[in-house]
């Protein structure tokens, strides 16, 4: 349900957007279609051949349909390996 | 709506999600809603070599859209009340299309 989000209100969430990139950041609001709201963003840029950086992003507003996941995590389980960012999601754009 | 009722039998169980792109998470499902986003407890990820990005996700909401696959386990489908139902769900349809013909 769209309540599941809801819990994670004012905590620190993981976005996973559907062109792979991964978003750190307290939400702050959510609708129905997962247009979200993150407070103090991050993303956690992942690079094939150098470590994982973070780059201050802000205030940010994600767009429901590049929503791909929305979860908690163990901040200390985070991989330091420098390992390639995620593949995207394949989608027609529907103009 | 028959999907929806058909995963909200699911909640408890554990389940394995394929995204689209090509990560596979599995947990326990905890909600399904009608546009079968789902929200899974106690992620693990398969094959955690290869998407190592993603090992630190403890419990996940997973968008409808990205969905390609939900594995479930054949012991918890009960596959002859599902295609009753099915059957059911386009009777009316099925007897308005013949009665056309």
């Amino acid at each position: 349900m769209a309540h599941s989000i809801k819990e994670w209100r004012d905590k620190s969430v993981c976005v996973v957007t559907s062109d792979g990139r991964i978003i750190l950041g307290e939400l702050v609001g959510h609708d129905q279609v997962q247009n979200l709201i993150l407070n103090d963003a991050k993303e956690r840029v992942f690079t094939e051949g150098s470590a994982p950086e973070m780059v201050e992003l802000g205030l940010y507003v994600i767009r429901g349909d590049n929503v791909c996941m929305i979860a908690d995590y163990d901040q200390n389980a985070w991989t330091e390996d420098a390992v390639p960012p995620l593949p995207p999601i394949q989608q027609h754009e529907n103009i | 709506m028959i999907f929806l009722s058909f995963f909200k039998t699911l909640v408890g169980k554990e389940i394995a999600v394929e995204l689209k792109n090509d990560v596979v998470l599995t947990g326990t499902l905890h909600s399904v809603d009608q546009y079968l986003n789902v929200k899974l407890m106690n992620v693990q990820i398969i094959n955690p070599e290869k998407y190592p990005q993603l090992t630190a996700l403890q419990n996940c909401f997973v968008r409808g859209s990205v969905v390609r696959y939900i594995q479930i386990p054949p012991e918890h489908v009960d596959t002859e009340l599902l295609q009753d139902a099915a059957r059911k769900e386009n009777a009316p349809a099925s007897a308005a299309s013949s009665s056309a013909n």
